[in-house]
């Protein structure tokens, strides 16, 4: 497949390597992340008056859902401010070379927790409680913190990022849909990297660190985990790595086949479905059912919520695997046909989070001029009226977005159908329905 | 340590100090009164001070629901206190005292319970001399029943009562108005030639004698304002928070001081003619004044002023009694 090497440009390869460009967004990054968790925590507890909600939940995820994954893949990640007190306390430094002798505890994560298990329990921990936390400052900065803190411990214990790595809530998803991005981070010639002495990109030199994703650069082939940190960028000493502009969904077309990863996606899948129900759907009691934590009501909300996604889903899916032969081979099917849920979940949450961040965009403004709403107006937008924006495209917008996810995932499907060699039509009409019910629920 | 690596962690110091430090300080600079339901602690602050004749600046937010700010005893349109904006607003007292301030939104339950004071001045130098109300010079009991034994078959009609009471000396009846019940003023007339019904018809003109259209219309609006909420825009008991007050009241009922308090929760039912009948100006005036003492009735002594409780009885009484023309 054709491949647009952006790193031959020499501008944007030594803006790519140098480090302070990256640290002034990094700085502006962290500050405005500790401003979003004292806003949240000081602000007004209206939601849509205060900062951490509508930065957070409107202009951040905004920009995560429809930009940044989409075109740049984990693009968030290398700009995102929560690793960074712990990686610095971590290496002792900011700017300076790693010291021989780690600072920390600097331990291997346990094997059995290398995959994304723990980022899809707590992604579905937020979710489960989302209708609190994403209304509620206090909550939201309270997670914000909290997360800022794990991360920084996580550093203190285990050697590089664990926390981006094993436990990031959005890390998960964001490296799931990132093989669906345009951007890739690869290296050019792989000679180079077999023959490579010391393997500086892995563990480190004078010129930058050993990759804090624990990956080895010269074995890269998808997106999922190279948190695009340029950091092999600073330390190949070969100039062999290259970030590459490519076709969308490059990845997929090698299936991955790891169960954590399958379930990830109906973790996507069926969370996208139920918030577009609960948070944009008439249903009263199902809103109060989510908004009243801890009462019988939530708990039933809860069996339904994690039921659909653990148990209804994933075995219609493995109905269309047609046949049984031994649970392995089972297995691997069922995670390879899985990633034609990719290009779909991702459009899901296009099209979901379309209607919320359309009709909220304007409150960015407002809270831009009084973050913490206490009557300030630093920019004279602090009055904006609260005003729905583009309504007129939002429908076909999110049309859009559900076909050509439905057109994206079958031609996924059919790849991977091929792959393991089974026929791709069942789960096509697995992608048909759950389309279907996303429309009646959005449209 | 060479000068990039100190330069980044100073500039990085920096920011995180900014970020942490620029709310706070802005939050300390900008006195707010936060307005809460009342389950969730009202208004906060809920002392102010204030000196005569200065002007009071004011700004107010909302945490949760829409509430609305006014100050009792004093002519002044009340604002609303909307979530997450800021009202501003400026206030000027002629006289030293406590006022009180109170939410005029019907904000949740226990709205009523959301007052807070402004003590403008030196409260405790001589304070002025308060005529006792009528309650208490009369010695009413104002938390004992007040039934009227005996009620009409209809509605008493004023414009009936006019022409019958063309021979009765009513000149007296209107001196003795405040503090006579209907009942009693009908127990009175037993020695003329009328009916029981005619009776109830002269009450109703004589009670009518002693307010004026205008009165009524404010009372009307006073009572569609502050006291709807719970009596009911008709007057019934039934107003949107008369069931949540009842079932409020059950509660406590359960495990307080028994099943007696039940029926204090709920809302008087101004339409209850045996209620209304048997209760004089004098004694209506003393529950707005003191208000219910432990049941959802608040006390308005403090907001309104003589003149608005006046407008308001005399709008209580239009429940029972036929003005029209």
């Amino acid at each position: 497949m054709t491949r647009i090497e952006l790193t031959r440009s020499l501008f944007v390869k030594n803006t790519l390597k140098s480090r302070y460009p990256q640290l002034a967004v990094f700085i502006v990054m962290l500050a405005g992340y500790i401003f979003a968790v004292l806003a949240g925590i000081i602000g007004t507890p209206v939601g849509s008056r205060n900062f951490s909600i509508v930065f957070v939940w409107i202009a951040w995820w905004a920009i995560l859902i429809l930009v940044a994954v989409p075109f740049f893949g984990r693009g968030w990640c290398a700009v995102c401010p929560i690793p960074l007190p712990g990686e610095w306390l971590q290496r002792g430094a900011v700017l300076n070379p790693p010291e021989k002798k780690p600072k920390w505890l600097n331990l291997r994560w346990p094997k059995a927790m290398r995959n994304i298990w723990m980022q899809n329990i707590s992604f579905l921990l937020l979710a489960l409680f989302s209708s609190v936390l994403l209304t509620t400052p206090s909550v939201t900065g309270i997670v914000l913190a909290a997360m800022l803190f794990a991360a920084i411990g996580l550093s203190m214990i285990f050697e590089r990022r664990a926390f981006c790595r094993y436990l990031c809530p959005v890390g998960g998803f964001i490296g799931l849909y990132s093989q669906t991005a345009p951007i890739e981070l690869r290296i050019k010639e792989k000679q180079v990297c077999v023959s490579c002495v010391g393997k500086p990109c892995y563990n480190g030199s004078d010129s930058g660190y050993g990759c804090p994703w624990d990956v080895f650069p010269g074995g890269l082939t998808r997106n999922t985990y190279c948190g695009l940190c340029m950091e092999c960028i600073r330390t190949c000493p070969h100039d062999n790595i290259a970030v590459n502009l490519r076709p969308f969904s490059a990845d997929l077309a090698k299936p991955s086949a790891r169960m954590d990863e399958a379930f990830k996606s109906f973790i996507m899948l069926g969370s996208a479905m139920i918030y577009a129900g609960v948070l944009l759907g008439p249903w009263g009691a199902l809103k109060d059912a989510a908004y009243n934590l801890g009462t019988g009501a939530w708990f039933f909300y809860a069996v339904v919520f994690l039921g659909i996604i653990f148990i209804v889903m994933p075995f219609l899916f493995a109905l269309c695997l047609s046949r049984f032969e031994n649970f392995n081979a089972f297995k691997k099917r069922f995670a390879a046909l899985s990633t034609a849920l990719i290009p779909l979940g991702l459009m899901f949450w296009v099209a979901f989070s379309l209607s919320f961040v359309l009709a909220n965009a304007t409150y960015i403004l407002a809270s831009l001029s009084d973050p913490l709403g206490l009557g300030w107006n630093l920019f004279g937008t602090a009055n904006v009226a609260w005003q729905p924006m583009l309504t007129s495209v939002l429908a076909p917008a999110q049309t859009l977005a559900l076909v050509g996810g439905l057109v994206w995932s079958a031609r996924t499907a059919q790849k991977a159908a091929n792959e393991v060699k089974v026929s791709s039509i069942p789960v096509i009409l697995y992608c048909f329905m759950i389309t279907l019910v996303m429309f009646w629920l959005l449209l | 340590m060479k000068r990039p690596e100190l330069l980044s962690r100073i500039l990085i110091t920096a920011a995180v100090l900014g970020a942490i430090g620029s709310p706070l300080l802005f939050r300390a600079r900008t006195p707010l009164i936060h307005a809460r339901i009342a389950e969730n602690g009202g208004w906060n602050p809920d002392v102010i001070q204030a000196d005569v004749g200065e002007p009071l600046h004011l700004r107010l937010t909302s945490d949760d629901v829409v509430h609305g700010f006014a100050v009792g005893q004093m002519d002044m349109q009340s604002v609303d206190v909307l979530p997450g904006k800021v009202t501003d607003l400026t206030l000027t007292f002629d006289k030293p005292g406590i006022y009180t301030f109170f939410c005029t939104r019907w904000c949740g339950l226990n709205h009523w319970r959301m007052r807070g004071t402004i003590e403008v001045g030196d409260s405790s130098s001589d304070p002025q001399p308060v005529t006792p109300p009528l309650y208490v010079s009369l010695g009413l009991d104002i938390d004992a029943p007040h039934n009227a034994p005996i009620i009409p078959a209809q509605k008493p009609s004023a414009i009936r009562g006019e022409q019958l009471a063309t021979n009765l000396p009513i000149y007296h009846f209107i001196e003795t108005y405040r503090s006579h019940s209907p009942y009693q003023v009908f127990e009175e007339l037993n020695n003329s030639a009328l009916t029981e019904s005619q009776r109830w018809d002269v009450v109703a003109f004589i009670w009518q004698s002693n307010t004026t259209a205008e009165s009524l219309a404010n009372g009307r609006e006073l009572y569609a304002q502050n006291c709807a909420a719970c009596h009911g825009e008709n007057g019934a008991g039934d107003g949107v928070f008369a069931d949540d007050l009842k079932a409020a009241g059950e509660a406590s009922a359960q495990n307080m001081a028994g099943a007696d308090d039940m029926t204090m929760q709920t809302p008087a039912n101004f339409t209850d003619p045996t209620r209304m009948l048997g209760a004089s100006p004098a004694l209506l005036q003393g529950k707005i004044l003191r208000g219910g003492m432990g049941t959802g009735m608040p006390m308005w002594g403090v907001i309104f002023t003589e003149e608005q409780i006046r407008d308001l009885i005399a709008f209580l009484y239009s429940f029972q009694f036929d003005y029209s023309k």
